[in-house]
This record gives C-alpha cells, structure tokens and sequence, in this order.
C-alpha cells in the first residue's frame, strides 16, 4: 500500500476546459504585471535606475510625439502585414519560417521594374508592374518548399527557413549589379529625383497609405479565414489531416494553395516596404520581422484582429527599447532583456491558460469524484 | 463568492485600462512641453544628436561614439546617441525624430545613411546635417548638409613606412629574400575608399623597401570575423609576409597572431589580440570634426560642405608602435615621415614612385560626382600627384597600379 502511494507524482498537469473571457484576460493581466515587477526589480539591481521612469521612457519612445505614433504605426503595419501572410499557413500546422525570405523576394521584385523602368513607362502603371512583380516573387518564394512538402513530404521548417538565407544571398547579388557608387554595395534611394514607383503620400503622411492597405488586408484575412470554405478547409487540415482526406479535402492542393497566398501577402508587404517606406533595398530591410511574425501570428491565436494588439505590443517593446538605450546611454540590449522578459509573462501564462496543475492532494479528490 | 471573483476581476482589468490610458494620457501631454522646453534652453545648452549603424561593440561605431562624446564634452553640449539605426527609411525617421527632440545638429557614422540624410535636411533647413564618409554634399549643395572624411591615406602611408621597414629587417634577418616581400592585405569591397587604403599603405611599404609587392583580397563585408580571418590564412599560405587590413573584425589579427606572422592594424590597436604580431594601427579621429560642426553650430556659420581631417587637425592618428615586433628605429622614421607629410615636402600619391600597365600615370580623370553610371569627371593629378580628398572629402583614388595583385574582384 505504502508502496503506491509513494509512486504517486508531487503534481501533474491536465487540460482545462475553456475558461470564461474574463478570467483568461485576469491572468494575462496579472502575468504582465508580474512580468512588469520582475523587470523593475531586476532595473533596479543591475542599473540603478528607477523602473517607472524606464517605463514612461518606454512609452514616450512608442509614443512621444505624433511623428513617433505614426512611425510605431507603420512597424506595427509592416509587422502585421508579414503575420497575416504567415496566420493562414501556420493554423494549417504548416511551419512557414520563411517569412523574411519571401518578403525579401517581394522586395527585389518591386525593386527591379523600379530601377530598369523609372521614369520610363507612366507612374501608375510602374507601381502596378511592381506591385505584380513583388506578389508573384513572393508567391514562387513560398511555393517551392510547399510543392516539395506536397510532393515529397519534406520538412517545411528546415526548407523555409533555408531559403531565407538562399533569398539574402539573392539580394546582395543584385545590390551589386545596381549598386551606386561602384563598389559602395549599396543601392541608396532609388528615383530619387523622379519619385518614379514611389506610392502615393495621401495628404501629408508618406506612412498612411501603408496603413490603410494593411488594415484593408487584416479584414479580409479575417474574412477568408473564418468565413470561407478555404478558410475552413485550412483548419480541418490544421487539426487532423487525416480528417481533411476523409472528408474529401484535397490536403495537396490547400497546402499549395494556402503557400501561395502566405508568399503572396509577404510580397505585398515587400512591395510597400520599397515602394512606400524606404524606397530602397538592403539586405537587412525586413529585419527578422518574418520570425516576429510568426510569435505575433501564435500570440493572438491566428485572429487578425488580435494580431492587430500583438503586433503592438512587439512594435512598442522594440520602441521602447531603442529609446531606453539612447536616454539612458545603455546598450540596446538592456531594452531587449526587458522586452524578453515580458515575452516570457505573457507566453508563459497562456500555458496556465490551457493547462492546470494539479498537487498530490487534490489528486486525491479527484479520484474521489470520479 | 463566484460573483466575487467576477466583479474583483472586472474591477483589475479596469484599473489597469485606465491605468495604462492615464500613462498613455500623460504622456502626450509632456512631451510637446518636453521638446518646448529643449527648444527654450538651446541657447545654452545646444542638442546634438548621433546615428549609427552599429553600436559600440562594432570597432567602426564605436571610434566614432568616442570622438563623438569627446568632442561633446569639450564644447559642453547635450547629446543623443541613436544605435542600431539601418540604412533605410530607419534612419530618416531617426534623423527627424533627434530633430523633433531639438537637436540643432544632427550626425551620421555609416555610408549608406547618406541618402536619408539628405532627405531629412530638405525638410529641416534650420538643422545642420552632418555626414560622415558621404559623397554627394558637392552636388546637392543643400546649406545644412555636409561631408566629411579625414585623410587616412596619410596615415595608411605611415604605416606602411612601419610595414616595409619590418620586410627590410626580414630580409637582413635572412628570413626572406627580397624578391620574397609580398604582403597581404584583407578588404571589404572593391570600393574607392579601400582601394585608396590599401595603394597607399602599399606606396608606404615600397618607399622604404623598393621590392615589395602585395596580393589583396576582398571579404564583401565590413563586418565578418570568420571571413577576414580565413583571407587572412589564405594570403599567409600564399606567402605573403606580412599582413594588413581594411575591415572591421579582428578576424585578420587573429589569423596573423596564430601563424606568427606581422600585422599592420586599422580602427585602433589590436595589439591584445596579436600581442607577438601586431605592429602598428591607424585610425581616423572623429573628435576635431566634431567640435569644429558644434563650434559652427554655435556661432551660426555655415559647416565647410566637404571637410577633410588631416594629420595637423589630429584627425588622422597612429596608435603606439609595438617595439617588440616592429623594426628598430620604427616610432622615429614614423615621425620623419609624417613631418615631410604635413610640410608637403612629400606626396602620398606622387606619380613618380607607381606606375599603371607599366607607364606613369599623367592624367586620370575621377569619378567624383557620384552617379548611376560611374561617370569620371574630374581630372585629378595635380602637379605630378594624385589630389585625393581634394574635390570632396571621401576617397575617390580607384586605380589599379602595378604591384598589387587583386585575388578577387567579386565585390
């Protein structure tokens, strides 16, 4: 007797039923102001400085003046836009890591009508020519791995991430070919004086029209996903794609289909990230923000409106941290450290979300419930 | 208690809500006042401000953020160190941000800055931008934008005389013969700025040991340790005998400190990571450009478009000789050398000590207006040498002279 009882486990974890909306936000809230605390504490400790200044420091970073609003809002567009492209393949439990790559692909598709016919052909057909060229790249960046997973059955994450580093390679070869001064290995602002391919400002702002189109995009990803029948088709693969094939889902062809859209959209926001914001390209201009995505896209559980606070919270810790770093004359990494930790709260509690733990003794009850 | 929890739940949610708009609230409202009551001040204390790449943990960054505060702290100015910055629309709206914070002057470190520079100065006339390395402050000619660059191929030249007179004592030593002086040197790209680095550190070498030759390599990277290092190994199984760079790892004294072969620095000593190798470094010294922009600043005069540091404005510096590796006498002919320099008795870049394809060069015109085509200019030799840095601050030497054998040219 004594003998099994010593076998029974200090604790064990189980699955919780859903929990009503209120208490699931009480917790991420107590997670973030636990995470908030661990961050003052460890301020205090390592540099010495009062952590509610750091905080508003943060804040006025993000959102200071209405130039940073507007630039927080446009990260947050670009951020957003690369996680609505990656939401669909990911809910289909297909592991897109090539985010940045395909991106970058729209970003040299945009680029090179840019540069070998500015100024050649009217503006407005330009910017069409570019935007298609920018969509197709991006479509065939992703399309490669996922007609190898259809095909083959490769592995996606390996192949998708590879070709992140396949389409950086790509990039710096044509920075040489239109490089400017010649050995300078860079391109530097393309039209210049023409603006040719440059999208439109609305009004005074160069950044809203970025914006517009990725609120646009959020409604209808929103759309696709939850009201469509691809959009269904992507979560019964999602969840067992043994059930897609019985049911008489072609599980091939949503694979391929559903890639095509997820590098399509990374094109799209390649295209604005050339057309309407930098108007060049490098081969650090999308800045990881493929990866980001992807922890933006799970964070909010693939809603694109969720996405939306997701990709706010991430725009605003980076933010915050570039201006702790320049205030307070301490390493950008000091700000990452914060922002990891926080990172760290809000995951960590959506697994006290899901889960439960149970301790030896109210195992004990629930034998005796069942 | 079920009812409870809910209301203590609601009643968080919603302290913490009000709390963050309040914060947010708060925040608006200082901010406006904030930048008010810097713009008030500024005419005691001035607001600098300073985009990098990088930060300090890159060679390049850092030399700047050094000069950078020095020359803040001198002149009493506040400043503002931006980090991290890329070359895209980053840096513009980083540049017109440290304005919104009442900077009066505005600097960048990187090349590729340039372009947002530029764009940032057009929209703040009464803001001076200053850019170092850049090309086009001639041609845009805007009242608020400059260049700058310092004459570091004078400081290449010297150590080069330190690097030749290492091969003169080999040679004595018996250790190579003189048709066996081959150096190496590791670059970045086959940009004018390397190519102006590694000629005159070369023209250096071969005015104190006339047999000298030398292979280069390029990385295609300002910044990549392993790459450096392995250009490094490669040009030492090559049989070069003494090793150079222009890159910014310390990949290639490494490389030199591990086969025991001599290196000739740059961006500032590397003698901790070659302490049996390591010869001598050169550096820019961004301090004086620095304090001359806030000076003009200050007084409201216009900063010079196209400013060039040289060894008298302290701009273009030499680290301490290492005399454990160095050649004897090394630290005295440096003097010497750089003395003739600074009178203008001698010329980095006399067409008498190089010739191109065999011949002297007499004419050679430049491509100093940058533009898509590369198109050359300006006509450069000036009284039988070579003006560098005369037209505009950044290097513009690219010609490929007899002695130097380029292993690669992809980049």
């Amino acid at each position: 007797m004594n003998n099994t009882l010593s076998k029974v486990p200090l604790f064990h974890i189980t699955r919780r039923k859903e929990l009503p909306w209120y208490r699931a936000w009480l917790i991420r809230v107590i997670a973030v102001i636990m995470g908030l605390i661990l961050c003052g504490i460890i301020t205090m400790l390592l540099v010495k400085i009062n952590p509610l200044d750091v905080y508003k420091t943060m804040l006025s970073g993000a959102f200071g003046t209405s130039r940073r609003i507007w630039v927080t809002a446009q990260n947050m567009a670009i951020l957003l836009g690369i996680s609505l492209a990656l939401a669909p393949a990911f809910r289909m439990r297909f592991w897109n890591l090539g985010g940045d790559g395909q991106t970058l692909m729209g970003c040299l598709g945009a680029t090179a009508p840019m540069i070998l016919l500015g100024g050649k052909i009217p503006n407005i057909i330009l910017i069409l020519i570019m935007l298609i060229c920018a969509v197709l790249a991006g479509a065939i960046w992703a399309l490669i791995p996922a007609a190898f997973k259809a095909k083959w059955n490769t592995n996606e994450t390996l192949f998708t991430l590879m070709m992140n580093y396949v389409a950086t390679q790509i990039i710096a070869y044509f920075i040489v070919v239109w490089e400017n001064p010649k050995g300078a290995s860079q391109i530097g602002i393309i039209n210049a004086n023409t603006m040719a391919g440059w999208l439109p400002r609305i009004g005074n702002n160069q950044y809203l029209l970025n914006i517009l189109i990725i609120i646009v995009l959020t409604v209808v990803i929103y759309i696709y996903m939850r009201y469509t029948k691809h959009g269904y088709e992507i979560s019964v693969v999602g969840e067992s794609e043994a059930t897609a094939r019985y049911v008489g889902i072609k599980v091939r062809r949503v694979i391929i289909r559903t890639m095509l859209l997820s590098g399509a959209i990374c094109g799209l926001v390649g295209f604005l990230l050339v057309s309407g914001t930098s108007h060049t390209m490098t081969t650090t201009i999308v800045d990881g923000r493929g990866f980001t995505g992807v922890m933006v896209a799970w964070l909010a559980k693939f809603n694109p409106f969720f996405m939306i606070l997701t990709s706010l919270l991430l725009v605003f810790l980076s933010r915050g941290a570039s201006e702790i770093s320049t205030i307070y004359g301490l390493n950008d990494s000091f700000g990452s450290i914060l922002a990891g930790i926080l990172l760290f709260f809000i995951i960590g509690c959506e697994f006290f979300l899901n889960y439960q733990i149970a301790l030896k003794k109210t195992r004990k009850e629930v034998k005796i419930d069942a | 208690m079920k009812g409870m929890k809910k209301v203590f739940a609601l009643v968080l949610v919603a302290i913490f809500a009000v709390g963050m708009l309040a914060a947010c609230g708060k925040k608006e409202e200082p901010a406006p006042a904030g930048s008010g009551s810097s713009a008030a001040p500024a005419a005691s204390t001035m607001k600098v401000g300073l985009i990098c790449l990088h930060d300090e943990n890159s060679t390049y960054d850092l030399n700047f953020i050094k000069g950078f505060t020095e020359a803040c702290e001198a002149e009493g100015v506040e400043y503002l160190i931006r980090t991290n910055i890329g070359e895209t629309q980053d840096c513009y709206d980083t540049a017109v941000d440290l304005a919104d914070k009442g900077c009066t002057l505005i600097c960048a470190d990187s090349f590729g800055h340039e372009d947002y520079m530029i764009q940032a100065a057009k929209e703040f006339p009464d803001v001076q931008f200053c850019h170092a390395t850049g090309t086009k402050a001639h041609t845009e000619n805007l009242p608020n934008y400059a260049n700058a660059f310092a004459s570091i191929y004078e400081g290449r030249f010297l150590a080069g005389v330190a690097a030749g007179m290492k091969l003169n004592e080999m040679i004595a030593a018996g250790k190579i013969t003189a048709d066996q002086a081959k150096m190496g040197y590791v670059g970045a790209f086959t940009y004018a700025e390397v190519i102006s680095g590694y000629t005159s550190f070369y023209l250096g070498a071969k005015s104190v040991c006339p047999t000298v030759t030398m292979d280069v390599t390029f990385t295609g990277s300002w910044y990549d340790p392993a790459a450096e290092q392995e250009g490094a190994e490669t040009l030492i199984k090559r049989g070069c005998a003494l090793i150079s760079q222009h890159a910014d790892s310390l990949g290639a004294p490494t490389a030199c400190e591990n086969a025991g072969v001599p290196n000739v620095s740059y961006n500032g000593s590397t003698q901790a990571a070659g302490p049996n190798t390591f010869i001598v470094s050169s550096r820019i010294n961004w301090a004086p450009y620095y304090q001359y922009a806030i000076q003009c600043v200050k007084a409201g005069k216009a900063v010079d478009k196209d400013w060039t540091g040289t060894l008298e404005t302290d701009s273009v510096q030499l680290t301490e000789v290492n005399e454990a590796v160095a050649a004897e006498g090394t630290a005295a002919a440096i003097e010497e050398v750089k003395a003739k320099l600074a009178s203008g008795e001698l010329k980095v870049f006399d067409t008498t000590t190089f010739t191109k394809d065999g011949a002297p060069v007499t004419s050679y015109m430049a491509d100093v207006d940058s533009d898509p085509a590369y198109e050359a200019d300006t006509e450069v030799i000036i009284d039988g040498a070579f003006a560098e840095s005369k037209f505009r601050s950044a290097p513009y030497f690219d010609i490929q002279i007899d002695g130097i054998t380029l292993l690669d040219t992809a980049f």
